[in-house]
C-alpha cells in the first residue's frame, strides 16, 4: 500500500506552494487599516514577516489568509494607522 | 592504450576520461596520489575541470553535493578518517539521490591510527544508501569508476556510488593498465543531463527540504527500493562494458572463481587474488568474491552457493559487538535453513598480510566446523 | 514594487509571529532578485519554509545540513560557472550557530578559496531552532537554556564572537554589518556585494521575540534599540577600509535596548553599566578606525 507518492529525493518542484498553508489561523489579534490616516508610505509593507501587504491608491490592506497577527505593522506604522483588535473566531 | 602506472594514477586517468565538471578533493593517505594525479592532468592542460581544494574531507562531500545539486558532474576520493569525517553528508547525498562518483582507496579506522589497508571504512557506510563496488585489481577500479558513472546517473538509478580499492596493495601497486580511448568512453558514458536536481534560477526548485514522518518514512522506503532496484542497471553496465572494452568481471555482481566444490571461500577485494592462487593450487576449494556489495547480492549469492556444503566468509572488517565479521552474518541470514556449515575469519586487519599459507591452514582448519570464528593476527604460518 | 505578488519568499511558511529572520530573508530577496541561487544551512528559517511537499521559496534552494553550508555553495557556484551561468549569483546563508559556530570551518575554508559567493549571517543571537541554546554570536549577559541566569552565574559570560572582523582578516574585499530595522542600507549592501566578484560577508541582526523574550510586535524596535545604543553597529568595511552607516551623535542607554526582553531581565545596575561602557568604547574605536587611513587588509 502506498501511504504518500513522493518525488526522487524529496525536491519539490513548485515555487511557492507554501502558500497553501493558511497561517492566518494563527491568529489572536488583527490589524484593522484606517485609509483615512495612512499615506502609503509602504512602511508596514517592508516589516511585515509575511510579505503579505498590499497597499494602492484605496491605501492598505493584509491578506488575512496569512496575516500571523504579530502586529509590528501596527506598531511601526508612522501615522497610527493600524490598530489591532482581538479576533473573533 | 597499455602503460605502467600506480593504481591511483589509474584512477585519475579513468575520472580525466569521465569528464567531471568539478573535483573536491582533501589529501588522507592513502588515497592522495589521485587528487595529485588528478590535478597534474589539469596543470598540463590535459583535463577542462575545477579542482577544488577543499579545508576538509567534510567540505569535499559537501561541495560534491552542491556540484551535483546544481547538475554537474562530481568527483571525489579518500580514505579512513576522511570518509568516517563525511558521514553526514553521504547520507544525505544519497538522501537526495545525487549520483555523485567517490573512489575510496580502503584504509583501517583509528584508534590506534594506522594507514593501512582493511575494509572497516566502507563498511562503515555500508547502510548510507550508497552503492558499494569493490575491485580486486587496478584494471578493474580503472575500469569500474567508468562503469559508476554510468549507474548513478542511470534515471533509474540516481544514487552515489563507492568504488573500492585497497590501500597501499592496489593503490600504490604499479603495472600494465589499459586506459580506453576518449572517444570510445564518450560513446560508452553520455554527457550528465539531470532531470530531477538542478539550480536553476529559470525552474526554481527546492533540494533537500523538511519531511514530517509520513514523507519522510516514503521517501526512506523509495531510496530503499532504488538501492536494491540498481543491482540490474550495475550488471547491464557491466556487461556492456565488457562487450565494448573486452574486460569482464564475473557478471558484475559477483565473479565464482572455480566454485563448483564443496569448500568455497567469500570474500572482497584484492585478497581474492591471492585466494584464486590457492584455489588454483588446491584442487578442493572455490571462491565467490563479492564485488556489488551494496546493493547485497543476496539470490546471485543464494545461487552460486546452493548445495555447498562448508563455506568460509573472509573478511578485512570487524562487528565489534558481535565478535565476528559484518559480511559473515550476511551469509549467514541469506543462507538461513540451508544444510551448510558457515565459517569466518576476520583477516587482514591494519594491513596484516595474509599469505596463501594462512588461507590454505584455515580452509584445513574450518572445512569441518561450524561457527567457526578466527581472527588473523598476523603470522604467516597461522 | 513591494506588493505581495512580487515576493520571493511565499506566505505560508511557519515561522513565528514577528519573526526578525522572516524579514530578514524577505528584505533579502528584494534585493538579489530571481537571478540567484540560496543555499542554506539547518535553521529555523530552512525548517520553517519547506515543509514538504510545500515549499516558500520561488528561487533556487538547496539545503544540505547545518554545519556545510559554506562548503556546499562553493560547490553550486563552481559548477554554474562550469555551465556557463557565471551570472547566477550565489548566497550561503546561515544563522548564527549554523555560521559562526558548527559552520565556521566551511566558512573560512569558503572565504579564504576565494569563491564569488556571498556569506550572509541572520543573526539572532542563539540557537533558536533547538530552543534557545547560547551560540558564540549571543551576547554578554544573555540568558538562553544552556546559559542560564542562575544564582552564580548571570547568563552568558562572554562577549559576542565577532565574525565579519575575521571575515575581513580572510582578505575579503567587501564586509558589512546590517539590521533588519534599516532595510535601505541592508539592501543597498547586498546588492553593493553580489555587484564585487569573489567571496564577501553580510552579518545581519535579526532579533527573535520567542528567543529573546520580548513582544513580537517589538521585533523592529529591538532591532533599532540595538543599533541605537550601540549594542549592535552598522558598518561596512570595503577594502579594509570600515565605514560607519549610522552614528547617533549620542549612544541611548544601553537600557533602552535591554530592559523588555527576558534574556536581559536578571541583569544588575553593574551589568548594564559594564554593557553600556563595552557598546560605548567598542563605538568609539570603530569610529577611530573609520577616522583613521588604516586599511585592515594591510595587516594581512
Amino acid at each position: 500500500m502506498i501511504i504518500m507518492e513522493t518525488t526522487i529525493g524529496g525536491i519539490i518542484y513548485e515555487p511557492g506552494s507554501s502558500a497553501k498553508t493558511k497561517t492566518g489561523d494563527w491568529r489572536t489579534f488583527k490589524p484593522i487599516f484606517d485609509n483615512e490616516k495612512c499615506k502609503r508610505c509602504g512602511i508596514c509593507q517592508k516589516f511585515c514577516p509575511e510579505g503579505i501587504i498590499s497597499i494602492n491608491e484605496q491605501g492598505a490592506k493584509a491578506n488575512m489568509d496569512y496575516c500571523k497577527g504579530c502586529g509590528i505593522c501596527a506598531e511601526e506604522c508612522p501615522f497610527k494607522a493600524i490598530t489591532m483588535e482581538v479576533e473573533k473566531k | 592504450m597499455s602503460e605502467v602506472m600506480e593504481g591511483s594514477h589509474g584512477v585519475a586517468h579513468a575520472v580525466k576520461l569521465c569528464k567531471p565538471d568539478v573535483l573536491a578533493m582533501y589529501p588522507i593517505t592513502p588515497s592522495t596520489h589521485i587528487p595529485e594525479g588528478l590535478a597534474q592532468l589539469i596543470a598540463d592542460g590535459k583535463m577542462d575541470t575545477k579542482f577544488i581544494t577543499v579545508e576538509s574531507e567534510f567540505s569535499a562531500m559537501s561541495a560534491c553535493v552542491g556540484v551535483s545539486a546544481a547538475g554537474s558532474r562530481a568527483f571525489t576520493a579518500t580514505s579512513s578518517q576522511g570518509l568516517l569525517l563525511m558521514t553526514e553528508v553521504v547520507y544525505a547525498a544519497a538522501g537526495m539521490r545525487l549520483p555523485i562518483v567517490t573512489v575510496i582507496v580502503n584504509r583501517t579506522i583509528s584508534a590506534p591510527i594506522n594507514i593501512w589497508n582493511d575494509h572497516q571504512d566502507t563498511f562503515a557506510e555500508r547502510d548510507s544508501g550508497w552503492l558499494q563496488i569493490y575491485c580486486e585489481t587496478n584494471q578493474e577500479a580503472l575500469d569500474t569508476t567508468i562503469q559508476a558513472y554510468k549507474i548513478a546517473e542511470d534515471a533509474g538509478v540516481l544514487l552515489p556510488v563507492f568504488v573500492c580499492m585497497d590501500g597501499f596493495v592496489l593503490s600504490h601497486t604499479y603495472e600494465p593498465l589499459e586506459v580506453p580511448e576518449q572517444n570510445e568512453v564518450d560513446a560508452f558514458l553520455p554527457p550528465y543531463t539531470p532531470k530531477h536536481a538542478f539550480l536553476d534560477p529559470n525552474k526554481p526548485i527546492t533540494q533537500g527540504p523538511f519531511a514530517y514522518p509520513k514523507p519522510y518514512a516514503a521517501m526512506r522506503k523509495e531510496l530503499s527500493d532504488a538501492i536494491m532496484n540498481s543491482k540490474t542497471v550495475v550488471k547491464k553496465v557491466h556487461n556492456e562494458f565488457a562487450e565494448k572494452f573486452g574486460r569482464a568481471y564475473g557478471d558484475g555482481i559477483i565473479e565464482e572463481y572455480k566454485s563448483d566444490k564443496p569448500t568455497v571461500i567469500v570474500a572482497m577485494g584484492s585478497v581474492c587474488g591471492t585466494i584464486k592462487e590457492v584455489v588454483d593450487e588446491r584442487d578442493d576449494i572455490g571462491l565467490v568474491r563479492i564485488r556489488c556489495y551494496r546493493p547485497f547480492p543476496k539470490e546471485e549469492l543464494v545461487k552460486a552457493l546452493e548445495g555447498k556444503e562448508n563455506i568460509i566468509v573472509f573478511e578485512k572488517d570487524v562487528a565489534l559487538g558481535m565478535a565476528s565479521g559484518a559480511l559473515y552474518h550476511e551469509i549467514k541470514s541469506i543462507l538461513a535453513g540451508k544444510n551448510v556449515r558457515i565459517n569466518n575469519v576476520v583477516g587482514g586487519l591494519g594491513g596484516i598480510d595474509t599469505t596463501k599459507k594462512n588461507i590454505s591452514n584455515f580452509v584445513d582448519r574450518m572445512k569441518d566446523q561450524n561457527d567457526k570464528i578466527e581472527f588473523l593476527r598476523g603470522d604467516p604460518n597461522e | 514594487m513591494n506588493e505581495p505578488e512580487n515576493e520571493l519568499l511565499a506566505p505560508g511558511h511557519r515561522t513565528c509571529a514577528g519573526c526578525g529572520p522572516a524579514i530578514a530573508i524577505r528584505q533579502m530577496l528584494r534585493a538579489t532578485g530571481k537571478n540567484v541561487v540560496i543555499c542554506e544551512a539547518t535553521g529555523c528559517m530552512e525548517v520553517t519554509s519547506t515543509a514538504y511537499p510545500e515549499t516558500s521559496w520561488k528561487v533556487p534552494w538547496i539545503h544540505v545540513l547545518f554545519e556545510n553550508v559554506s562548503s556546499v555553495a562553493s560547490g553550486v557556484k563552481e559548477a554554474l560557472i562550469k555551465q556557463g551561468k557565471d551570472d547566477v549569483k550565489v548566497i550561503a546563508l546561515a544563522g548564527d550557530g549554523g555560521m559562526v559556530d558548527i559552520g565556521f570551518r566551511a566558512l573560512s575554508g569558503a572565504m579564504e578559496r576565494g569563491h564569488d559567493v556571498l556569506f550572509l549571517c541572520y543573526d539572532n543571537e542563539a540557537y533558536m531552532n533547538t530552543g534557545v541554546q547560547r551560540s558564540g554570536a549571543t551576547p554578554f549577559g544573555a540568558a538562553t537554556t544552556t546559559s542560564p541566569a542562575g544564582t552564580e552565574i548571570a547568563g552568558k559570560q562572554e562577549w559576542k564572537k565577532n565574525v565579519p572582523f575575521i571575515a575581513v582578516a580572510h582578505g575579503l574585499k567587501y564586509v558589512a554589518t546590517a539590521s533588519i530595522a534599516y532595510p535601505e542600507d541592508f539592501q543597498a549592501k547586498i546588492k553593493k556585494a553580489l555587484s564585487i566578484k569573489g567571496p564577501k560577508y553580510l552579518h545581519v541582526h535579526c532579533p527573535c521575540p520567542v528567543g529573546w523574550g520580548c513582544d513580537g510586535a517589538k521585533t523592529i524596535k529591538y532591532a533599532k534599540a540595538a543599533v541605537e545604543t550601540g549594542l549592535w553597529a552598522l558598518y561596512e568595511i570595503e577594502e579594509g577600509k570600515l565605514k560607519l552607516n549610522t552614528k547617533p551623535s549620542e549612544l541611548k542607554p544601553a537600557e533602552e535596548y535591554l530592559r523588555g526582553q527576558r534574556r536581559f531581565k536578571h541583569l544588575k545596575e553593574e551589568d548594564i553599566k559594564k554593557i553600556e561602557k563595552h557598546a560605548k568604547q567598542r563605538f568609539d574605536h570603530l569610529l577611530e578606525l573609520e577616522n583613521s587611513e588604516i586599511s585592515l587588509l594591510k595587516v594581512l
